[in-house]
């Protein structure tokens, strides 16, 4: 909580100072979640204290140096990047490594594919995630088909797509989107989703290096409010494995990116308010996404949770709840219960209605419990 | 995409620390001036003090490059390319040769043998004409109306046909629809259905190459329906802004599907387009290989020697129908087709140029489309007894290893098959 106050605090700062007849300003309304680090990985070397954006970029900076045909393009990545997760890359590596693109996405995942057919390694940054629509086409129709539809002559198994994703308290409609479902109904893609910057580091380089196209959603609220120390050295988290975080035996709460640390805050409520055991899930890779670690909880416990940014009609829970129905129906003591954002597009002075933040996630997990 | 972000990025950014000019690759001048003359950032020009539009200049276009006129006379000598016999005779019999194979798997696809077909009657030249005037590792990226580029370099009859009746033997596995022809040793990458969406991948293709410092180049041929695309458009910028080694070449033949151009654009053609984005352009006679020729030689050693993009519109016309599921007579008419095919053809125009050479008569004619047809039909008899490939093969390559979800979709068909396999059509198919 105390990172994530000293983002927006600042963020008020910046403001222009307004006068309130009624005394005190209004203050915005504080974060919905409490970033919880990771335990520091000794297994991997040194470590150094970094947030999330910062170790998207040392796990950039160590692609780039293991691999010589590794370039990385987008809109505005040459400076830095619109959320600094490209600063100094250029400098190390050269213009025709790290460079900006034109304003068009479609042209970007295209350019992408292009230049991963012939074998080198891609990495293809869309500002938001809101703004990866343009591109739908190229990605749907044409990097996840292309080793298929070729016989495996021809693949672009060495493109990574990188887009910041999730709400961040006022990006309404166009910066808050999380759009994994859409692609989640895609075969040939992986979509990938971390929830720290440990996460994030080892999970990028394993989609950096994986033989397949993968699209790398970045929680873009964790980008400052996350810290953790993160090894230097490259490591990597293998894909289609989801965590368990916290074992636990009465209910199993699965989510991915910044959701996993409301997950984590309701198991405590559920622990303090109900004496409630839960196992906390984080999915973190969405497709090929892990059926079995998910069943085996379920089997265990008897009940899930499922929770998401993402609209409830069509979001990934469905697709998991429909899986742990099938394989878990004897286990199952009660509904699978979804706790989604709602039907809407995203809002922006609605925000704190609409996410599925701690409270409904207690409610909905408690009328289970009761169930 | 418009992005209204830089105040939200001033909240999350409060020190950006970063100079301006580094973001810059083509610097500004310097504001040292107080001359009248313009500072903007976005374009090079002087101030004009009389309100103008500029016109488009759609009467008298951008002019038709020909090299030889329609009974094969050369021009100006100056141009003439002056190819030795054996290649000329290696033109015309690849492209007489795509030609036959068109005509019976066309009539295959009117007997329900094969599902689908696209003939390129009347675009044989552009095909050629260029695929000839490439080295034979520079990466092609297609359309569809192409297959005169694998013809070219060599891509045998037999896998042309296994890859429209989905055999055994198709390097594709069957899983395309007839005609989306790939082949990696040949550096023709595997056509898709989805217009234009090659375009900017050839782009990143040639932007690649360019690292690699081989020598190479990146041809992308698209229809001119297909240059109304998005992708076209990114395309042709990304290969302007990121200097890359490529030749767009726009194959206009008048029409997309029933569309024709005055629905398709108001503009002079793609060429015109080229400069918009700077880049260096032109217009082909497309039913002159020779032209198609000279024009991709000199825009492949530019390209290359250069690192910038070059854009050929060869102007030509669709003779056949769109596909096999398009009667082209219900939007045109039988005398404008009559025309093109008869009075200004590629093939009939080369075929003038090297009976005036003395390399090429009736006889020879004769002899030749006895033995193409033959050879055609012939891999055409064995494509068809071919078994099908495995069902089985429905489940690889979709990610390079196959992950348990879809491992276990394929036993649960395995299991299904083992009850229910005689109502699926299992012995057209390999085991």
């Amino acid at each position: 909580m105390a990172v994530v106050g000293a983002v927006l605090r600042r963020a008020a700062v910046s403001r222009p100072r307004l006068r309130f007849a009624g005394g005190a300003p209004p203050r915005r309304h504080a974060a919905h979640f409490t970033f919880q680090a990771d335990p520091e990985p000794t297994q991997y070397g040194p470590t150094q204290k970094m947030n999330l954006f910062q170790s998207i970029t040392s796990a950039l900076d160590n692609a780039l140096s293991r691999d010589p045909t590794a370039v990385i393009f987008g809109e505005d990545v040459s400076f830095g990047g619109v959320f600094r997760c490209t600063v100094g890359l250029r400098d190390k590596y050269g213009k025709d490594r790290v460079f900006n693109t034109p304003l068009c996405e479609q042209g970007i995942v295209g350019f992408g594919i292009g230049i991963a057919v012939t074998g080198a390694t891609a990495i293809a940054e869309i500002q938001f995630a809101d703004y990866i629509f343009p591109a739908f086409d190229q990605i749907v129709n044409e990097a996840a088909k292309y080793r298929y539809r070729s016989g495996d002559l021809f693949n672009c198994g060495s493109l990574t797509i990188r887009a910041p994703w999730g709400c961040v308290g006022h990006g309404a409609l166009y910066h808050s989107q999380s759009p994994e479902a859409f692609f989640a109904h895609c075969p040939g893609l992986k979509i990938v989703v971390p929830r720290g910057p440990v996460e994030a580091k080892g999970l990028l380089l394993s989609c950096i290096e994986d033989k397949n196209p993968c699209i790398f959603f970045e929680p873009k609220i964790l980008y400052r409010a996350a810290v953790e120390n993160v090894p230097v050295e490259p490591y990597y988290i293998p894909l289609s494995q989801a965590d368990v975080l916290q074992g636990g035996s009465d209910v199993t709460l699965v989510a991915w990116g910044t959701q996993v640390h409301v997950m984590k805050e309701v198991a405590v409520m559920a622990q303090e308010k109900l004496g409630v055991s839960c196992e906390v899930i984080d999915l973190k890779t969405i497709l090929p996404w892990d059926t079995e670690t998910v069943c085996k909880s379920v089997a265990k416990t008897g009940r899930l949770l499922i929770s998401h940014e993402a609209p409830v009609t069509g979001g990934f829970a469905a697709e998991i709840s429909s899986t742990v129905q099938e394989e878990c129906f004897l286990n199952l003591e009660a509904p699978i219960s979804r706790v989604c954002g709602y039907d809407t597009p995203f809002p922006h002075i609605f925000e704190p209605f609409y996410i599925p933040d701690k409270w409904k996630c207690y409610d909905a997990l408690r009328k289970m419990i009761n169930y | 995409m418009g992005h209204c972000w830089a105040q939200f990025v001033c909240l999350f950014v409060p020190s950006p620390p970063f100079q301006p000019s580094q973001g810059c690759l083509r610097q500004q001048e310097e504001f040292t001036s107080l001359e009248e003359k313009p500072q903007f950032p976005g374009a090079s020009a002087e101030f004009i003090d009389r309100l103008e539009f500029i016109q488009p200049n759609v009467i008298s276009g951008i002019p038709i490059y020909r090299v030889m006129d329609r009974q094969g006379q050369i021009i100006n000598p100056s141009e003439d390319p002056q190819l030795p016999k054996e290649e000329v005779l290696k033109f015309y019999k690849s492209m007489t040769l795509l030609n036959t194979m068109d005509r019976i798997l066309y009539e295959s696809q009117r007997q329900g043998r094969i599902s689908f077909y696209m003939t390129n009657y009347g675009e044989e030249g552009t095909h050629i004409g260029s695929a000839a005037a490439l080295d034979d590792t520079d990466l092609v990226f297609g359309q569809y109306r192409e297959a005169g580029v694998l013809m070219h370099r060599g891509y045998p009859l037999d896998l042309f046909m296994a890859q429209c009746y989905g055999n055994a033997s198709d390097p594709g596995k069957g899983r395309q629809m007839p005609v989306h022809y790939g082949c990696k040793d040949l550096h023709f990458v595997t056509i898709s259905s989805p217009l234009a969406t090659q375009i900017p991948q050839a782009v990143g293709s040639a932007y690649a190459i360019k690292r690699e410092n081989g020598n190479r180049i990146v041809i992308c041929y698209f229809g001119e329906g297909a240059a109304s695309e998005g992708d076209a458009h990114a395309g042709f910028n990304f290969a302007a802004t990121l200097e890359c080694p490529i030749i767009f070449f726009c194959r206009n033949n008048g029409y997309a599907i029933s569309t024709p151009t005055s629905e398709q654009y108001r503009g002079d053609g793609i060429a015109a387009r080229g400069p918009g984005y700077g880049i260096h352009s032109i217009r082909v006679d497309g039913n002159d290989v020779f032209a198609v020729y000279n024009a991709t030689k000199e825009a492949r050693r530019r390209a290359v020697a250069e690192n910038q993009p070059f854009l050929i519109e060869a102007m030509t016309y669709r003779i056949g129908h769109h596909s096999t599921s398009d009667d082209s007579s219900a939007y045109r008419s039988v005398d404008e087709v009559n025309y093109w095919d008869k009075q200004d053809h590629p093939i009939s125009r080369l075929r003038h140029y090297m009976a005036g050479r003395g390399w090429w008569d009736e006889e020879q004619e004769k002899i030749w489309r006895k033995k193409s047809r033959k050879r055609v039909m012939e891999a055409f008899e064995e494509a068809e007894r071919k078994l099908k490939p495995n069902p089985l093969l429905m489940f690889s390559d979709v990610y390079s290893e196959t992950p348990r979800h879809i491992q276990k979709q394929q036993e649960s068909m395995e299991r299904h098959l083992k009850q229910y396999g005689e109502h699926y059509p299992l012995g057209l198919y390999e085991k």
